[in-house]
Formats: structure tokens, sequence, C-alpha cells
């Protein structure tokens, strides 16, 4: 009888999220994106207008790029929406999807305790102020996963003349986890980290850091989206997924990321005119 | 979520998305919970009833699993359920019953392991009895259920603050999806992550005080069945 | 437990042919032949590890035999409803008092609907008419004991075997049990017990078994066995002296 009354509760409790369910109201799409742009609150202020507007949920799985470009590739997600352009166009070249759309760009900072160790504060060329933290040997806080930061993180030291696998030491730290948690990280170890000026804005436990260099062009962030290939996933929604890119590079949808402001400040510029980008 | 209100207020207001995030973990820990007991219980009653060959080393495997880790059981559920994985036509992962499953593979070792324990010993105390008034073994495998059903269900509130507390397995496998998959401990990783340290430190109170609440429900019910039934 | 619902003793005689119980390397009855016939109790007495429980086991059929045999009623297997073994420590289930007799009664195939009735005689019959509904557990050690008989005569047996029922027991509990085996007695059930107490011996036996070292020393009629004890270790048994 009790084994009875257990099966009933198990099938109830399973029916609740039975897959007739969930197809049934499911004018949903799976974006792969990265942390930076759910850290950074973009998502939650963009989803819902276009969700209004056109009555597909969108539900992001928020990953570092190299990992939500993974995702796409395995066919679990419908669309992929990152930041690392020479990551995506290896995507593309693998046939993995057919067609980058540029959608924005915001700028990358390197943060630092307000302390300042390596006397970068208030610089801007992002090369000069590599090459001191290295000099000093001040603490720096890498995201090590692979994600669109990281990747830019390695080009700015390449660009700076150093070899950060032969020259990182115990100041370097690679953690290999997302944005918000280097920045945590950093906070706590009075450290250097690179973010996503998005990110930043967002951050709630800044504490002791500020923003040590900024406006460099090479501290550029171009954020790319595809639709994953559905001749190689058949079960990509090809049609939804390109209405959430369609939408994304449309008038409105630039217009709104163009809106998205923490305390006044721009977080994301829309560049989908931009083909170059 | 709004990012800005502070725990307290976030628990007083009742915040509907709060709310959502409850239901669904406790939905998540409570299926995986039951899954776990409907393969657990009978599964540990076989062991502790049945004598067979590497029997020991069963025990002994069953015990260890006990201790599965959470993140290697969430990428072993990932690479089944993904679309490239040899399970992904059911298009499960980045579901709750993904997460569902996850769980109830790190909860089932624990239930069974318990079970056994739990069905052995009280097949020790019976054995006597049972044989002298002739049990059947049905009515001998569903008596010490019934009559282990205290311990029975200490085993299962182990099981479910295992699942209600784990993160690594669900956050692979659910994708932390806001609205969808997003639950109370993934929710309190991505607050962390965002720095909204208050926030996550609100939901982890509330967390904790759910935990908390469904111990004391279990404890008052088996306090009250001993009295008349102990 | 009515009179005409009292089943013939077809387990009896019960009868022991050479038979010898070892457990590894230790002889725990050796060589044991007798024959338990119906009618008044028999008594095994002995000092402890004398034996008496692997007796009552064997001869329950809970224990096999190393060697030789136990037939009932001249038959090699037992009839399963119709013996009934009340252990020295009763396990009491998990549940109420009434729910323990229930448990028994559909073991024995009892038919639901004569539950009620039976569970009502029996609980009479034991002295518990009330405490029906309490939990098994949490009732007193006479209670339990009395509880365990109860649950044994619902399998309606034609021999019981009671295990030093009153071992730990007060003297008001202990007549409550020995009240219990005079009523199951005139009802035409062969009780077969174990004990220290050898008043209880004089008081209930129609014949006595005398074990010692797993082996019968004497076996007889009770008033034979107290008065005129052949052997040296039943005397100073009955004398009080220490047998080891």
């Amino acid at each position: 009888m009790i084994i009875r009354r257990i099966l009933i509760a198990t099938a109830l409790c399973l029916s609740l999220f039975s897959p007739q369910r969930s197809i049934a109201q499911d004018k949903s799409i799976v974006v792969a994106s990265t942390t930076s742009t759910q850290d950074s609150g973009l998502f939650e202020y963009l989803l819902p207008i276009f969700t209004k507007k056109t009555g597909i949920t969108v539900k992001v799985i928020a990953q570092g790029t190299g990992q939500a470009l993974d995702t796409g590739r395995r066919g679990d997600a419908d669309v992929v929406f990152v930041h690392a352009k020479s990551a995506e166009e290896q995507f593309l070249s693998e046939g993995q999807s057919l067609k980058r759309y540029p959608v924005m760009y915001n700028d990358f900072v390197l943060i630092g305790p307000k302390s300042d160790p390596a006397k970068i504060g208030g610089t801007s060329d992002i090369a000069a102020a590599l090459k001191s933290i290295m000099a000093k040997g001040a603490p720096f806080i890498s995201r090590g996963d692979r994600s669109g930061t990281h990747i830019a993180e390695l080009m700015l030291w390449k660009q700076a003349g150093i070899d950060i696998e032969k020259e990182k030491n115990a100041w370097y730290k690679s953690i290999g986890q997302g944005m918000g948690a280097a920045l945590n990280t950093a906070q706590a170890s009075s450290a250097y980290v690179l973010s996503d000026r998005g990110t930043w804005l967002n951050f709630k436990n800044k504490n002791d850091l500020q923003i040590g260099v900024q406006g460099d062009k090479r501290m550029f962030n171009q954020y790319g989206v595809m639709l994953v290939n559905p001749d190689k996933h058949p079960n990509v929604k090809k049609d939804l997924g390109q209405q959430f890119i369609d939408w994304l590079v449309s008038v409105e949808g630039q217009k709104v990321i163009g809106d998205y402001k923490i305390n006044g400040e721009p977080l994301f510029y829309p560049n989908a005119n931009d083909s170059g980008a | 979520m709004n990012t800005d209100a502070s725990a307290l207020q976030l628990v007083l207001a009742v915040d509907p998305t709060l709310v959502a995030i409850v239901l669904l973990s406790l939905m998540v820990s409570l299926s995986a919970v039951l899954i776990a007991a409907v393969i657990g219980i009978p599964l540990g009653a076989l062991i502790a009833l049945t004598r067979f060959p590497g029997r020991g080393m069963a025990i002994v495997a069953l015990n260890a699993l006990m201790g599965l880790p959470p993140v290697v059981v969430g990428l072993a559920v990932f690479l089944l359920l993904s679309r490239s994985g040899p399970l992904g036509s059911l298009g499960m992962l980045f579901t709750p019953q993904a997460m569902i499953v996850a769980q109830a593979i790190l909860v089932t070792p624990i239930v069974a392991a318990l079970a056994r324990q739990t069905i052995e010993d009280l097949w020790e105390e019976y054995r006597d009895e049972f044989a002298a008034m002739n049990v059947g073994p049905v009515q001998r495998i569903g008596t010490l259920i019934w009559d282990g059903r205290f311990s029975l269900v200490t085993a299962l509130l182990a099981g479910f603050g295992r699942s209600a507390a784990e993160v690594g397995a669900i956050i692979i496998v659910g994708g932390n999806i806001d609205g969808f998959t997003r639950t109370m401990t993934t929710a309190i990783a991505l607050e962390t992550s965002k720095g909204n340290l208050p926030l996550a430190v609100g939901l982890g109170i509330v967390l904790i005080a759910i935990i908390i609440a469904i111990n004391a429900l279990a404890w008052w019910a088996r306090r009250t069945g001993e009295r008349y039934a102990g | 437990m009515t009179e005409n619902m009292r089943p013939p003793p077809s387990d009896l005689p019960i009868a022991f042919e050479n038979v010898t119980v070892t457990e590894g390397s230790v002889t725990i009855l050796d060589r044991l032949s007798l024959t338990i016939s119906p009618g008044e109790p028999t008594f095994v007495i002995g000092p402890n590890g004398s034996g008496k429980t692997t007796f009552l086991r064997a001869a329950m059929g809970l224990v096999a035999p190393t060697e030789g045999r136990v037939t009932w009623g001249g038959r090699d297997g037992v009839s399963p409803h119709k013996l009934a073994f009340v252990f020295q420590r009763p396990v009491m289930l998990r549940r109420s008092a009434e729910s323990n007799v229930r448990f028994t009664l559909s073991a024995a195939g009892v038919p639901r609907i004569e539950h009620d009735g039976r569970v009502a005689e029996l609980f009479k019959l034991v002295g518990l008419d009330g405490l029906q509904k309490r939990s098994a557990r949490r009732l007193s050690g006479g209670e339990q004991q009395r509880l365990a008989i109860a649950r044994a005569l619902a399998r309606d047996p034609s021999v019981i075997f009671l295990d030093e029922p009153t071992a730990s027991l007060d003297p008001a509990a202990t007549k409550a049990i020995e009240d219990i085996v005079r009523t199951i007695t005139a009802r035409g059930v062969k009780a077969v017990l174990s004990t220290h107490d050898l008043g209880q011996a004089r008081r209930l036996a129609n014949d006595i078994i005398f074990l010692h070292r797993g082996r019968i020393i004497e076996t007889g009629a009770t008033s034979e066995f107290f008065e005129s004890p052949r052997s040296p270790e039943a005397r100073s048994f009955i004398e009080g002296d220490l047998l080891v």
C-alpha cells in the first residue's frame, strides 16, 4: 500500500515536468552566451522586451565563450551569443554556423586595488600597465577559462610583448572561473584583473577595487551572434533562433541595447551596421 | 529578481520570483528523493535479505557511492543527455527533468545504503519471530520496510539534504536558466558571482530555513508516530 | 480458541531420534532420544547452557539436527500452522499491540473477516483487554510476554513452546503467565516450557525433561522426578546446589 502511494506521488511529481507539457508551451530557444552578458544584467533587461514582442522564451545558459561555443558544437543550444572574434571565426569555418552577425561592443577595463602597487591608475596604455604589473610582481587574477575575456587578456599580454606562459609566476593566478568570481577574488586579494565594463558596472562587491586603465583601443570587445547550423544539428529551432538574431540586429533591438544603462552609463554600444566588426 | 532588494525585504515581500525558485528547488529535490526511495529502498532490502557471491563488495560499493562527487555525476548526465550524446534525442538537457535525473543518481545510493543497514539490523532482530510465525517473503519485506519506516524517513531526509544543498550537478545539467532551471543553490552561485553578496546570503538563509523546516516536520511526524507505534 | 475450533493434535507426538546439534566444534545437544506426548505441560529444566533453548528450537523445527531426526506426528515435515514459539525475549513489531496479533493472523492465513473476533478473544484470554491500541514496545515486560503468547496462540497451535517465559518477571506477572498456561492446557493445547524455576515446574508440569551439558540426564513424571530423582545431577539441582 505504501509502495503504491509512493509510486503515485512519483508519477504526479514527474507529470509536472512531463515532456508533453514542455513541448506544448515550448515556443522557446536555448541561447548559449557568456557570463558577461548575464552578469552585466543586459539579458534581464533585454529578454522580457523580446519575449513580450514575439512570445518566444529565451533560455540563457551563461558560460565562458569557449564553453558556450562547445555547447553549440554539441547541438545543445540554438543560438550562440559570444565575444571572441577569432574563436567565432573558427566556429564558422568548422561549419557549426553559417553566418556571424556583429551585434554590439563594449570595452574591457583593467581593474585594480586603490593602493595601486603597479602605479597604473588613470593611464590609458594597457601594454605599459601590464608591463608594470609584471615588473612589480603585483598580484593579477586571470579568468583562465577560455572565455572571451580570457582570450582577450592573453592577446593583450602578447601585444605588450610579454610571453605570459613563460613569465607567469606566483603573482599571476589563473582561477578558471567566471567574471564575477574573478572580480570577487581580485577584491579579496587586492589584485589586478581584466573585466568587461558591463560586469564591472553591475558588480556589487567593489569595495577596494577601482578602474585602473580604460579607453585603450586594444581593449575593444566585440560581441557576435550566430545560429547553430541546423544541417549539422536537426533539433535546432532555426526559425525561432533566427527571429531572435534578426531582432537583435534590427533597429529596435539595437536601440534597446543602447538604452541599457547603469547609473546613466551605457554598457554596450550597438554596432550591427559595422560589417567589419 | 530585484537585485537591489535586501534579503529581508525579499523574504517579507514574498517576491514571486523567489517563490518560483523555492518551488522549483523543492520540486526537483523531492522528485529526486521520491525516485531514490522507489529504487533505493527495495534495492537496499534486497541486498539486506539475500546472500550472493560478491555481496560484501556490493555493500562497500554502495557505501562508497554515497560520496559520489556531484560534478562528476553532473558531467556524466550532461554527456548522456547532450544532443550529441546517446540520449540526446530526448531533448532533456537544460530542463528540470535533467536535474531530477542527476540528483536521483546522487541520492539513490544514500537511500539504498542506509535502507540496507536499517533493514538488515531489523531483520536480525525479527528473524526468529518471522521463522516461528512462518512469514512469507513478501510479507517479510513489507514488514521490515514498514517497521523500519522511521529510520527510512531519516535516510530519505539525508538524501533530501544532499539534493537540496547540491549545486555542482544541477548547474551543469540544468544550465541555471532564469525562470526555468534556476534553483536556490544555483541562484546563490550566480548572485555570488555578481558580487551581490547580501542577496546570496539571504537566499542561503532561506534555503537553510527550508531544510530546517522540513527536518523539523519529519522529526515531529516521527515522534508522533513512535508514540503510537514505536 | 473455542472448543470446536481446537485443532486435532496432529503434530504430536514429537519424537527425537538420536538428535545431535553442533555449532562449529561445540556440541549443544548430544544424542537425544525422547518423545513429547499430548496432554499436560512438559517442562525442560536444567542449568544455564544445558541446551534447553536449542532443544525447544529443534522441537519447533527452527534448528535442524546435525545428526538424527525429529518427527512430528510421525512425519518429518512440520505442519506450518500447528506449532508456535514464544521466545525468552520476544521481539515486538513496531506497531500497536493489536496489530502484532493481526500480523500473526494474516501470516497464518486466517481470513481477514475473522480477525476482529480472534483479536478480542485472544486479548481477553491473556488478560490484556483494553491495551489493544497501545504501542507494543511500550508495554511492560510481563505484558509483552503475554502479548507474545497471544501472538503465538493466534496461529491456533496444537503445541506451544515457551522458552523461560517468566525468567525476568515479578511474582504477579509470573502468576498471570502460569494461569494462561493452565487455561490453554484446559483447551487442549500442549505446552512445552523451559524454566529455571523449580517451583513453577512443580506447579504446572506433568512431566520433566532434565538436561545437563546437552544430554538428557533424566525424564519422568513430575512427582517422581522431584521426590525420587535417580541421578546425582538431578538431586543436587533440586537441592539447589550449583551445577556446572
